[in-house]
């Protein structure tokens, strides 16, 4: 990177990739050689920005200027004006919503200033191919550290007094797991890493090993290290192709360079990892059903105890860490227990990253400390709710989560407060929704999911929710019953306690906690058969408004099924038989003639 | 199983023979093995899966049972141009049921079936990530990003002439 004077950081990360009308690489690196630049000036692939919303992203470096929404077209300019000139193309800076100034550079953006980076340092810095930028930035240094320095008891205590939790959902302290494993006598022991995010709306884990696969390497080595296990493994999720692709890569890198395989930096350590792909089950994020995918099984959860740390893959002690607790690692190392502690609330330490999504301004990747409220995410970092609408509900913990509500904006955000308000931390997805999402609906949304993920095994879980479902799906289609309410309170109850793993246990929270906030919701589908949101496509009916309607047939001419009829001039009309409810008309009506009921 | 019987040469069982080998003819490579056979032949019909059994030394039924609890298997070949419509939570609060809908009503097939000109499927997944762009809608490997029902019209003209 070094014999380069300046660097144009191209985001590589799937929301920019597909944002892009055109290869922007390409586009930027023919533009320098045509200018006869390409040998001071280097355009990089990096890992993700975060910010999303407005991708794809382009930093140019050493100056820090932030361009968004840059398009291939846009490549002469930045060349001509940036690179040659020394001028900021003014079109392509942010620009704020509100004020409408132009701002160049991302430490001044809403969007990044009360983010702190730890697991995500790397994305966007580093070419995610290139072990070397890596090291540049005290890559593979912890690993050192470690090896050279500490031992294994000293690096679990360091973990251990970090106070660094579990980042896969469960939040269960990182230190005493590795004690665990350490503590069980075996000839092989595993260390397992879960990338298989199956949660929908959640993608920090593949945005980290996009951007930054080495720092999971290095904290996998470090965790092996320390309790002595010889054997890696990543457990991915084969829907992510660039992930595997440059996870590949990076573990080859590390190869050639020794610090993987035999003798690791002559410490006398030997340590490799491989690759098991998941297949798209989300209970194989729990790390029972997990082992037993590694091992060519279908992925149902085994009974616990026996605990993995204890009985695991191959029947050997095994540790099962998350892709972003393991981004953490070796900061933690670097920097020390006491500065990882400093930053977060009493009981949980460090950072979150958040995949911020839904009816937000700013849709993106974020990382704040914990403690950070709800109202700070949403309104600071993520600018508000879309299209001026009003705020209703924000969903944290994915299928397993809740819904939280105008009340809890000001809780801080950490494992413990969010279970205390009945949600969860979940791996972190946030989906925010406005005034016209219906909270049934939502609810009916999860156990559709939870529905189809369920792997049988036992009762509670694979009939329950089924019932459940069934129950929400009678309520959106308005015939529903008031004791249907009771019975929804009562099945939850007892799948949550009768469920044999995690996602049975958890999986009526969004049921639960949608009762619990939005109680009047459910009884107005129920009493008054009325979905206030406009989304339980049963309850409601479009009409046209006489008075309003001046015939100009716009409505009639873009409805799909040919449902409206009348003349020009003439008031039109609905056929109810025929309509679908895709609510064209009232889209396309200029006049405020359609109306729902 | 499926009930159209799926012919294989002898070709395409020294292909499975050698993805097999190449894994070791390991019972705990098995889901791997999978995954490199559908990439080959595009799905999994029984009779592969009964090859692929009797090659890593495990029983046709529990291939079977693998290849039904994992949602990334199929045992229906998929259309020239799968269409996937990503119905994760962030596409779904932004409208994905509705262009779902119209995926279905314009193709007038179901989710998980192919067209019969054997041009288009419909498959619904979960989350690819890219929550920026909700909803999302991918055709192969392509993204297509911000789809409304209005648009979806046009993503299926852009493959319905190409051959």
């Amino acid at each position: 990177m070094a014999k380069h004077k300046m660097n144009l950081m191209v985001c590589g990360g799937t929301g920019c990739y597909a944002s892009a009308k055109g290869d922007l690489v390409k586009a930027l690196s023919e533009e320098l050689e045509a200018n006869d630049l390409s040998g001071e000036v280097q355009v990089i692939t990096t890992g993700c920005f975060g910010f999303c919303e407005k991708g794809p992203i382009v930093k140019v470096l050493p100056d820090n200027t932030f361009y968004v929404e840059v398009q291939p077209e846009d490549a002469e300019q930045i060349v001509k004006e940036h690179v040659i000139k020394g001028r900021k193309v003014e079109k392509l800076l942010y620009k704020h919503p509100h004020t409408k100034e132009r701002i160049s550079d991302s430490v001044h953006m809403d969007f990044y200033k009360k983010q702190i980076r730890i697991a995500l340092r790397n994305c966007g810095i580093v070419d995610p191919e290139s072990i070397d930028d890596y090291i540049a930035r005290e890559g593979y240094q912890a690993l050192g550290t470690v090896l050279g320095e500490l031992g294994p008891q000293k690096t679990i205590d360091i973990m251990k007094e970090s106070g660094l939790r579990g980042r896969g959902g469960g939040g269960f302290p990182a230190g005493l797991k590795w004690q665990f494993a350490k503590n069980n006598p075996s000839d092989e022991k595993y260390v397992v890493c879960n990338a298989d995010e199956g949660d929908p709306g959640a993608f920090m884990d593949r945005s980290i090993l996009e951007g930054d696969p080495h720092t999971v390497i290095e904290a996998m080595i470090i965790n092996g290290y320390a309790i002595h296990a010889n054997e890696g493994l990543v457990y991915i999720r084969a829907e992510y192709p660039l992930a595997i692709k440059r996870l590949k890569i990076a573990l080859n890198q590390a190869r050639e360079y020794g610090l993987l395989g035999k003798d690791i930096l002559g410490s006398g350590f030997d340590f490799d990892i491989q690759i098991r792909y998941g297949a798209g089950a989300f209970v194989c994020g729990e790390e029972t059903a997990l082992i037993q995918s590694m091992e060519g099984e279908r992925g149902e959860p085994t009974v616990k105890p026996p605990f993995p740390a204890e009985s695991g893959y191959r029947g050997k002690p095994t540790n099962v860490n998350n892709v972003e607790t393991y981004a953490n690692i070796p900061v933690i190392i670097n920097k020390g227990a006491s500065w990882f502690a400093s930053i977060g609330s009493k009981n949980s330490k460090g950072t979150k990253v958040f995949a911020l999504a839904g009816k937000v301004n700013n849709v993106g990747l974020i990382e704040v400390p914990m403690g950070t409220t709800l109202r700070e995410v949403i309104f600071e970092i993520g600018g508000g709710i879309k299209d001026g609408k009003k705020f209703k509900a924000v969903q944290t913990g994915g299928p397993s989560g809740g819904c939280l509500t105008h009340k809890h904006l000001d809780t801080p955000i950490d494992y413990d407060n969010l279970i205390k308000v009945g949600s969860m931390m979940g791996s972190g997805g946030m989906i925010v929704m406005d005034e016209d999402d219906c909270m049934v609906s939502v609810s009916k949304f999860y156990l559709d999911f939870t529905v189809e993920e369920s792997c049988g095994k036992c009762s509670p879980c694979r009939i329950g929710n089924k019932r459940l479902y069934e129950i929400l799906e009678r309520i959106t289609d308005g015939k529903g019953k008031k004791e249907d309410l009771d019975k929804l309170r009562n099945l939850s109850t007892v799948i949550k306690e009768a469920s044999l793993c995690g996602l049975g246990q958890t999986s009526p929270n969004p049921v639960m906690s949608t009762m619990d906030n939005f109680y009047e919701e459910y009884e107005q589908h129920v009493t008054d058969k009325k979905c206030a949101a406009g989304s339980c496509k049963s309850l409601m009916s479009y009409h046209i408004i006489a008075e309003n309607c001046v015939g100009c047939t716009a409505c009639a001419r873009k409805c799909p099924v040919n449902c409206i009829t009348g003349e020009k001039k003439q008031v039109h009309e609905i056929k109810q038989d025929l309509c679908i409810k895709c609510g064209n008309c009232m889209e396309v009506c200029k006049f405020n003639a359609v109306t729902i009921i | 199983m499926s009930s159209v019987k799926v012919e294989l040469h002898q070709k395409d069982v020294d292909k499975i023979k050698a993805i097999a080998k190449e894994h070791h003819n390991e019972p705990e490579e098995l889901i791997n093995v999978l995954h490199a056979t559908q990439e080959f032949f595009g799905y999994l019909p029984a009779e592969v899966q009964e090859i692929v059994g009797e090659e890593m030394n495990v029983s046709a039924a529990k291939v079977f049972g693998v290849v039904t609890f994992y949602s990334f298997f199929t045992m229906t070949p998929m259309g020239r141009y799968p269409i996937s419509i990503c119905t994760g939570t962030a596409c779904y609060v932004r409208g994905a049921e509705t262009v779902l809908d119209e995926f279905k009503r314009q193709l007038n097939v179901e989710v998980g079936v192919t067209t019969e000109d054997g041009k288009f499927s419909i498959n619904c997944l979960r989350c690819v990530g890219a929550c920026g762009l909700a909803p999302v809608v991918m055709v192969g490997d392509k993204t297509y990003g911000r789809v409304s029902p209005d648009g979806v019209k046009d993503i299926i003209d852009e493959y319905k002439d190409a051959e």
